[in-house]
């Protein structure tokens, strides 16, 4: 399989750009990258889920284009899903052949597809009981049958999303035992990781993707787990350097002990404690899925933590509403803006009005004030460079940068006393990347405490007067922004190893 | 420009849905072997009698009051499928309440419509908290809540019980309202002796107070954030449990009100034969006038007009089953087409936006590969 000059916009952003790929037949090949990095982007346009703007795929030698996922498992592309796509009232026979059945007539010839489960799963060591019931497996069983459908369906190329991110070490082993399995049978894996040992462990060939281009492709036997490290984050120096220290001494976001126990009894939030101080930017690095979503959502207020304090200026806000903190002045500037920070299909200034709905200048008493509200979106969209023709318009009919702006805009008009800021630049353009650190310095300046989650590092590192390290919901490093290297920060928020400073 | 497009992608879903359903009613008619031009001047000729007129519109005033409450849910995405069994309770307590006391004119009325709402309200209540309390969906709890409310009313509407037979006649009703607590009807259409109920003032109260409530309250707002993204309603701070109650009971007082014009203004007493099923026509409503206040009234007249001008086509040996022929294709219709509308206005917006901003200059395409990661 061979991808050349892949390109993939979307509106302000390019996602991928000029990616070169070439996948031998019987060999696992790992494309690494830091969250953001286009590796999803490229994912879903091997698999036919997007089109790509530019570049051909080739397979076999064959040019070729995919409308839908369809093609491309019809050209024997299979897809194993980070999140399994398995309906867990069925038995794994049922989820195997679901969409594909064979049949005798009109009845599902539930004995051919036994039989070819059980030869696929002693042919590759992916044995699994086709008759157990999907919701009695456990995580690596049902990641087996995963693998089996996609297999069943004649997959002589796998791509597997972050294979590893749900597994147990052993299970991870099994894993890595049946790939090899795949590819002594001539099947092509394309591995996608940020676990760098592991790929250094499992991979033939190792592809590096940073800001939405291959940047490297090495042979894993002289390549070391640092050397892959630098190469994922660059080694650029950090450009959005904060001048001088604002930092004050008076806490403003105390945190004790937070603990987040999910049902099943996995704490995703495992006794976090930390104090962010007026004018002080504390900048959390970790691999994303180690709990920076949920202790967002715990300051919040939209979750509710299983143990621990959270302080506001020395008062327990533990128990208050979500509407309450935001009163109180924290501010929110979410990971997935589409999802929590915008109604798509109201205007900008009813979008203004989100999250402030009890505030000046958006409302008096229990009435909306639509002019204040409106008077103070196009205020925002001055000082804040949205570019749109009015305030009326859907926010869906802004670019992502622009959205984003809007949002920032809006999160920093009620002078918020601490900015929960998650990937305050995620998907948006230099200028606008530019100008929102430029307001989150400005406010950090005014005595703002923020929280500051990131994928980009040296982001993190140049926006954060101290840094933490978040790996399976503890902070297990702190760094002095100052004296930490991307490749440091890189290796602790991997687990790697790492000395913390 | 831009606001003559915005209305008229406003009207151009129903007035599509609208010239849809008359084409296949005529082809239905064509099928039957009536002449659909014919059927359908009969029925405007019928229509433009004054006393038909009356009809429609207190037709309407019924219809509105129920539209209106399955709107409410609507906006939050709630179905309130439980309108129907809401205001036959409501009507049905609110009669025997009405019958049993005697008070002036003024309280009485107020005492008979307080009543219907604590009724319709309470008993959307049970919806709502099996919702926020257990996660059942209002959906199937509404609809199960109807058959319950049918088994009550049954139940009641019993001689020894709630119920009162009338002489020379096997039908059983609730103690009739004294004249204190009927509400006279307006002379609103000349040319006839047929009066409008009087409650049409009510429900013009109940469409201002719904255009007020939702388009200008903080508690409107919440209720329309949560219903088009609960994520970031959540986020924003709006207790998402707390609008499910209230909005749930808000539009199961409302449905309360379904009844009144018929119980206050003609019927005088809930009997086996009250109307049954206008929580449906209300959804049909809703969904034609899109959960609008003018809309919903639009749709209500529509809806009067289509009910009792089809009432002459017996005469003419033509099935009056056609009109609901034509009420369902235009709901059915009506559905997609606001569908096709909305993606067309999001598309249209983005492009427009894009244009606009096409003669700034742009920045530097950015390498931030954030998306889908």
């Amino acid at each position: 399989m061979e991808l050349r000059g892949i390109t993939k916009r979307f509106p302000g952003v390019v996602a991928n750009r000029d990616i070169d790929i070439t996948v031998t037949r019987g060999t696992v090949h790992a494309i690494v990258g830091e969250n953001g990095a286009g590796k999803s982007t490229l994912m879903k346009i091997l698999y036919g889920m997007q089109r790509p703007d530019e570049g051909t795929i080739e397979v076999d030698g064959q040019q070729v284009t995919f409308a839908n996922p369809s093609d491309a498992i019809a050209r024997g592309i299979g897809m194993v899903h980070q999140h399994f796509m398995l309906a867990d009232n069925l038995t794994v026979l049922e989820n195997v052949v679901l969409g594909a059945e064979p049949r005798s007539g009109l009845r599902l010839d539930a004995a051919t597809a036994r039989r070819r489960i059980r030869e696929l799963g002693e042919q590759y060591g992916l044995g699994v009981d086709p008759d157990a019931l999907v919701e009695d497996l456990g995580v690596g069983e049902r990641q087996r049958v995963e693998i089996l459908k996609v297999l069943y369906r004649g997959a002589r190329i796998l791509i597997l999303d972050e294979p590893t991110a749900v597994l147990v070490p052993q299970e991870v082993e099994d894993l890595f035992q049946a790939l090899r399995e795949l590819k002594s049978e001539g099947l092509s894996i394309i591995f996608i990781s940020h676990k760098l040992d592991e790929v250094l462990g499992v991979a033939d060939v190792i592809t590096v993707i940073r800001r939405g281009t291959t940047v490297a492709t090495v042979d894993p036997k002289d390549t070391t787990a640092r050397q892959l490290a630098e190469l994922m984050v660059g080694s650029e120096l950090p450009s959005p350097a904060t001048t001088e220290s604002t930092v004050t001494d008076v806490p403003e976001l105390t945190v004790e002990h937070l603990t987040l126990t999910v049902p099943g009894g996995r704490a995703v939030l495992d006794d976090v404690s930390l104090t962010i101080h007026r004018g002080e930017v504390l900048g959390i690095a970790g691999v994303e899925g180690n709990g920076q979503a949920e202790l967002i959502e715990t300051l919040l207020g939209t979750r509710t933590p299983t143990g621990g304090r959270i302080l506001l200026g020395g008062e327990d806000i533990t128990q208050w509403s979500t509407r309450r903190r935001r009163e109180a002045g924290i501010g929110y500037i979410p990971e997935d803006r589409t999802r929590h920070g915008l109604l798509l299909e109201a205007s900008l200034w009813e979008n203004r009005i989100l999250g402030h709905q009890t505030q000046a200048p958006n409302s008096r008493g229990p009435l909306i004030d639509r002019s204040g509200a409106r008077d103070d979106t196009e205020r925002i969209v001055r000082e804040y460079d949205v570019r749109t023709p009015s305030v009326d318009v859907f926010a869906s009919a802004l670019s992502g940068g622009n959205q984003q702006k809007l949002i920032v805009g809006r999160e920093m008009s009620n002078e918020p006393s601490v900015l929960l800021a998650a990937h305050p630049t995620r998907g948006v353009d230099v200028g606008a990347q530019a100008a929102i650190w430029e307001q989150l310095r400005a406010a950090r300046a005014r005595g703002l405490a923020v929280l500051l989650i990131s994928a980009d590092l040296d982001e993190l590192i140049g926006l954060s007067d101290s840094l933490q390290v978040i790996l399976r919901g503890r902070l297990v490093a702190a760094f002095d922004p100052q004296k930490v290297n991307p490749e440091q920060l890189g290796s602790a928020m991997t687990g790697a190893g790492g000395e913390a400073a | 420009m831009r606001l003559l497009r915005r209305i008229g992608l406003v009207l151009a879903a129903p007035v599509l849905a609208i010239v849809f359903s008359v084409a296949v009613t005529s082809l239905v008619l064509l099928a039957i072997k009536a002449s659909p031009l014919d059927t359908f001047s009969t029925m405007l000729n019928y229509a433009a009698q004054p006393r038909t007129q009356v009809l429609i519109i207190n037709s309407a005033v019924t219809y509105y009051f129920a539209a209106v409450a399955v709107a409410v849910g609507f906006r939050m995405n709630l179905f309130n499928i439980g309108v129907d069994g809401q205001y036959r309770l409501a009507a049905m307590l609110a009669a025997s309440v009405g019958g049993a006391v005697a008070l002036p004119a003024p309280l009485h009325v107020v005492l008979i419509l307080v009543t219907a709402m604590l009724v319709g309200g309470l008993w959307a209540a049970v919806a709502a908290v099996l919702k926020v309390r257990r996660g059942v969906s209002e959906v199937i709890s509404t609809i199960m809540l109807n058959f319950i409310a049918t088994g009550i009313i049954a139940y009641l509407l019993a001689p020894g019980r709630l119920a009162v037979t009338t002489q020379g006649s096997n039908n059983l009703g609730t103690k009739p309202i004294p004249p204190s607590g009927q509400v006279p009807g307006i002379s609103l259409i000349p040319g006839t002796q047929a009066q409008v109920y009087g409650l049409i003032v009510l429900a013009i109260l109940v469409g201002v107070a719904y255009w007020f409530v939702l388009g200008r309250t903080r508690f409107g707002f919440d209720l329309r954030a949560t219903g088009m993204s609960e994520a970031a309603a959540v986020a924003s701070g709006v207790d998402v449990r707390r609008m499910v109650l209230s909005a749930m009971v808000i539009s199961g007082a409302v449905a309360g009100l379904v009844g009144m014009p018929q119980l206050l203004g003609a019927s005088y007493t809930y009997s086996l034969d009250f109307p049954a099923g206008l929580g449906f026509t209300g959804i049909g409503i809703a969904l034609l006038g899109r959960n609008d206040p003018v809309g919903i009234a639009v749709g209500c007249l529509l809806w009067g007009f289509l009910d009792n001008s089809a009432q002459i086509l017996n005469l003419e040996n033509i099935p009056v089953e056609i009109v609901q022929i034509t009420q369902g294709i235009i709901v059915l219709s009506v559905v997609v087409a606001y569908e096709l509308v909305r993606r067309y206005r999001v598309v249209a917006e983005q492009r427009d936006v894009a244009r606009a901003l096409a003669a700034t200059p742009k920045d530097e395409p950015a390498l931030a590969g954030g998306a889908g990661s």
